[in-house]
């Protein structure tokens, strides 16, 4: 058996993701600082956020809001009764010495999210080669232990400095929404999955930026192997400095291997903190469990408790958006969609938003997909742009699908009309239009134009005759070069066959 | 007696000085032996008190405030440069 | 020599003369107190014209010194703070400051309010204007030696576990420690956050009513501030008691309480008796565990709290190689040697493994002081006891022994445990001339019974016209 082989048969991996998300509130959880990202070092700061001797915090309801619906979103049993606590330890980023969280009674308790399983089909769509859609949506269900509120800490720059580091507290007591897993992740891909799911929800309630750059959703790994058939957990360590989807998968591929590689080698797996490397691709120790910190949780005594009325929260679940989960069904039951190509399209929410956009001004559905997903997508990837930033609208889209769709020019000539639709930002309409693109469905001009081929090419004719069928196809091309591609190309192949075949029979 | 004050004084990051720790070592257990009176107490069905009055649900608005204080608290804190607060070198050890 | 106000109510409104000759006597007695730290001569700020009507118009008011005051330095009396200037008020400055009060000097006090006799200050103890060899009390001791001795009329004073009202009784003088919630925290420097409250610190009852008028109140800048209605306090001035029922502890008044202190205590029911109150026994059976229970709950809060003067900020930071060494050398060097000690305990019964047996089991034994007090409560109206269980004692007789002066405030502790109200008013004085205080503790936001029976009491025995020979 090679190397990887062992590792997967002989070993089960056991991960846990913690992830942490910066809420959208204006404000910051406790004072009324604001929370954009970039501003000056330093310039939204005042007592509070700053931990100055005989400050105290306050409550920002709206952080408790954006905390509980998130909570509803991931099925979580959400707390009547929560309160903070504090978490003592020592660190420049964390101006009061502790951070205001929460332990034994968060705002929102146990829950799950299903993820669809889609790692195989996502590297296959990578190399254009889509996955049959029935294996693209077995779903999973993962547990979430919890969600909980806290405040975020400042933020260190060590870079360039060589005699200390610097500290900006613009970030310190941004709201955070802690969301912890159960361990039911059982490889790095599901974790990918798990957090693209998650990171699609938080987008679909716009409680978060989730921008893993500017740091808004930020992820540890708690990882461990197993034999396979085995209850109990292995030791687990846990992953911090993952700074992106990708580096998340990596760093637990590259922990599975060296847990697993340790314990063949008969050593024992350690508890303890690692740093992942993205430079290295490897994890190296941060702190043992020696090191590890005693919190000393308590209470925060100058918060109260908060009671959370059912009226509430049923108030925001029924206000709740629809979800990928539920969008996904949708397209797939309205629209005749793939579950794959459904899950894609709702994957990111500005995606699936502008497909519906593109149906409602009535474009064939299983057409706008194909085109968003490919033709489309593939633009704006070349001129690094987003679908909002998209310059051929949703409408215009559809007017481009909607010519398709009523023949009146072929999808061949549709992909050079719609980089012409992107440059200019005119309509499929005015460039087809300008440009005499319109399909020619003449079945007398193109039987014309059939002989003229036919005369002209006598070879190929003659290969056709004695069996060699893809002759057609390149009759039907010179056809289609004579028309400028504006030939039905239906129509061509049927009157060229047709022709072809009759002049076989004669020939007989 | 668990207090071992190596520990407490490494969490509290407090450099005693050995005649120190001997000392509040002895000070402390001595007061740790005073308050272990409550564990005769029974409490099981007792709930713990974290806040004297009851009052719950204080919250602020999602409104903006402007402070304006950075400029004080550089001028006052004990190292800036530039808008930075600024530490020596964080090396774990 | 021209003699001059001795309560806020008879200076008001304040003038520069009065200023200037209280800034004589600071020079005059400072030096012997050492009740002021920083003392900033304030007579510039005596308001002008309209202003004038304001409640506290031109009245001089001296601060705890760990009360944030914009642009002043504020120590908490520990070489930690030396040089820390906060970049705001505290909301009760705000109110003083809106009432036209003079922000007059900043008193000594025990270093992080950690003490109970002001000899933990990292700037020498304070003295007891009634005898230069003993103890103001603390942790509010600089407050209340300043104004016993007449140096300013009236100061802000904080109280934990006693703090406001030791050492008003050590020094003869009305000390009151509001309800939990009752005056705003923001801005005080915590010690222990469940438990301080500010509170005035007066010659007479009714300079501390005035103060609270301007102290009271809800602020949204702190969750723990009750929104609850304010009274004009000055109307519950006064003499009649008929009818009020006050409880004497029956655990209160076990051994350990001096016989003189005892003798003036029960001479002050007997006032109230033939002044027409019911005075009946009451039973508070948890108080006796309120130290155990306050120097674990108390000293945990503080240890947190604590945490953040670590020298990146504000304060002292011990020049260092690295972060760690910056961390250990500054909170080594700046915190004296009970600032450390409470440290130390209160990261112990927070430590993983010993937080059920002292942190949860304390604040479970909180629980039932408080149910204690509600039960008394059904039964009485006020709870009198003494203040503290000794008169003032010597400077160091109990500095080597932290617990013996830990049980210095036994009689204060279960008050700031339940959160009620309580005041320490003067009630005689020891053969030897040192002050006596009475305790008198009221239902939560009922501080206007409180000042009800103090005044009538004052005004019945003018203990407070005493003055110490100084």
């Amino acid at each position: 058996m090679t190397n990887d082989e062992v590792r997967t048969t002989k070993y089960e991996p056991v991960i846990g993701l913690e992830v942490h998300c910066q809420l959208l509130t204006k404000t910051k959880l406790f004072c009324g600082c604001e929370t954009k990202f970039g501003a000056e070092p330093n310039s939204h700061t005042c007592p509070v956020c700053l931990g100055w001797p005989g400050s105290l915090p306050v409550l920002n309801e709206e952080a408790l809001r954006l905390g509980i619906k998130i909570g509803l979103a991931l099925n979580c049993e959400i707390s009547g009764r929560l309160k903070f606590d504090r978490k003592n330890y020592f660190y420049p980023d964390l101006p009061k010495a502790y951070q205001i969280s929460q332990y034994d009674m968060p705002v929102n308790g146990k829950g799950w999210i299903e993820i669809e399983q889609r790692a195989e089909s996502r590297e296959q769509r990578e190399n254009q080669n889509p996955m049959p859609s029935a294996l693209c949506s077995m779903a999973k269900r993962v547990g979430i232990t919890r969600a909980h509120l806290e405040e975020d800490a400042g933020k260190l720059l060590h870079e360039g400095i060589k005699d200390g580091s610097l500290v900006d507290y613009n970030r310190a007591g941004t709201p955070l929404l802690e969301i912890v897993s159960e361990p039911d992740i059982r490889s790095a891909e599901e974790a990918y999955d798990y957090l693209t799911s998650l990171k699609a929800i938080l987008e679909y309630l716009e409680v978060s930026d989730c921008n893993m750059e500017e740091g808004s959703l930020r992820c540890d790994a708690n990882v461990s192997v197993r034999p396979v058939g085995q209850e109990k957990f292995g030791t687990r360590t846990e992953i911090k400095n993952l700074n992106s989807f990708k580096a998340v998968q990596k760093a637990i591929e590259y922990e599975i291997k060296r847990q697993v590689e340790m314990i063949e080698a008969g050593e024992k797996v350690s508890q303890e903190t690692r740093l992942w490397n993205d430079d290295t691709g490897k994890t190296a120790l941060m702190r043992s469990k020696e090191q590890a910190h005693d919190y000393r949780y308590f209470p925060e005594p100058d918060l109260v408790p908060f009671s959370i009325a059912q009226e509430f929260i049923e108030g925001l679940r029924k206000n709740l958006p629809e979800l990928p989960q539920a969008r996904t069904n949708r397209f797939t039951k309205d629209f005749g969609l793939s579950p794959y190509d459904a899950a894609v399209l709702v994957q990111e929410k500005k995606l699936g938003d502008y497909f519906e956009a593109c149906v409602k001004e009535k474009a064939n559905s299983k057409l706008a997909s194909n085109w968003i997903q490919s033709e489309l997508l593939a633009l704006l990837n070349t001129a690094k742009k987003t679908i909002e930033e998209s310059p051929v609208t949703p409408q215009a889209l559809a007017g481009l699908l909607r010519l398709i769709d009523n023949n009146t020019i072929s999808g061949k000539i549709a992909k050079d009309v719609l980089p012409l639709m992107f440059e200019t930002g005119k309509s499929a309409d005015a460039i087809v239009k300008e440009k005499g693109l319109e399909q020619v469905t003449d079945t007398k001009l193109i039987e014309e134009i059939a002989d003229k081929v036919i005369a002209a090419n006598p070879k190929s004719v003659a290969d056709f005759k004695s069996g060699k069928t893809t002759a057609l196809g390149f009759l039907v091309g010179q056809l289609m070069k004579e028309t400028k591609g504006k030939a039905n190309p239906k129509l061509a192949n049927e009157i060229l066959s047709k022709k072809l075949a009759s002049l076989k029979k004669i020939s007989k | 007696m668990d207090f071992q004050i190596e520990k407490i004084a490494e969490l509290a990051r407090l450099n005693l000085k050995a005649e120190e720790k001997a000392k509040l070592s002895k000070e402390v257990a001595g007061i740790l032996d005073y308050v272990k009176s409550l564990s005769a107490i029974p409490t099981d069905q007792v709930a713990p008190t974290s806040h004297v009055l009851n009052l719950e649900n204080v919250f602020r608005k999602d409104e903006i405030v402007v402070s304006e204080v950075r400029d004080k608290a550089l001028k006052y804190a004990p190292h800036a440069e530039g808008n930075f607060f600024k530490v020596p070198k964080i090396v774990e050890r | 020599m021209k003699t001059f106000p001795q309560s806020l109510k008879e200076a008001r409104p304040g003038s520069r003369e009065l200023l200037e000759s209280l800034t004589q006597r600071v020079h005059e007695l400072n030096p012997k107190l050492n009740a002021f730290l920083r003392w900033n001569n304030g007579s510039h700020l005596v308001p002008e014209g309209g202003v004038r009507e304001l409640s506290l118009a031109g009245l001089p008011i001296s601060i705890k010194d760990n009360i944030c005051i914009d642009g002043l330095e504020t120590t908490c009396a520990s070489k930690i703070l030396k040089g820390h200037i906060p970049p705001y008020d505290a909301t009760v400055i705000s109110k003083l400051k809106n009432a036209g009060a003079v922000i007059f000097g900043q008193c000594n006090m025990d270093e992080f309010a950690f003490g109970s006799s002001c000899e933990t200050s990292a700037y020498g103890p304070v003295r007891n204007p009634w005898d230069l060899e003993r103890v103001p009390g603390g942790s509010s001791g600089g407050s209340a030696a300043a104004v016993a001795s007449g140096m300013t009329l009236a100061a802000l004073g904080s109280d934990t576990g006693g703090s406001i009202r030791q050492p008003a009784a050590f020094c003869g003088i009305v000390g009151l420690k509001p309800t939990y919630g009752r005056v705003s925290r923001y801005g005080l420097i915590a010690f222990g956050s469940s438990f301080d409250q500010i509170g005035p610190m007066t010659r007479t009852v009714e300079d501390a009513a005035i103060l609270m008028n301007v102290l009271a109140g809800h602020d949204p800048k702190d969750s723990t501030s009750a929104n609850v209605p304010v009274p004009d306090y000055t109307k519950s001035l006064r003499r009649d008691v008929k009818g009020l029922r006050i409880g004497l502890p029956k655990e209160f008044y076990g051994d350990g309480i001096d016989p003189e202190v005892r003798a003036s205590v029960d001479q002050a029911a007997k006032i109230f008796e033939k002044l027409g109150a019911q005075i009946k026994t009451v039973s508070l059976p948890h108080t006796p565990h309120s130290v155990a229970v306050y120097y674990i709950v108390a000293v945990a809060e503080a240890s947190s709290n604590l945490g953040r003067f670590d020298g990146v900020e504000y304060g002292l930071r011990v020049p260092a190689q690295d972060l760690k060494e910056m961390y250990f050398e500054t909170r080594d060097q700046g915190f004296g040697q009970e600032a450390k000690r409470r440290i130390l305990l209160g990261t112990f019964v927070l430590s993983a493994g010993y937080y059920d047996a002292y942190y949860l089991k304390g604040q479970k034994v909180r629980t039932l002081i408080r149910e204690d007090f509600t039960n008394a409560y059904k039964e009485v109206d006020l709870i009198l006891s003494p203040t503290a269980p000794t008169p003032p004692f010597k400077i160091g007789e109990k500095m080597n022994d932290p617990l013996a002066m830990y049980l210095s405030d036994i009689f204060t502790i279960p008050a700031n445990l339940a959160g009620v109200p309580a005041i320490s008013i003067p009630c005689g004085f020891t053969k030897s001339g040192l002050p006596i205080g009475l305790q008198l503790m009221g239902r939560a936001f009922e501080e206007e019974t409180l000042f009800r029976a103090a005044y009538t009491f004052e005004q019945e025995t003018e203990y407070y016209k005493k003055k110490p020979n100084i």
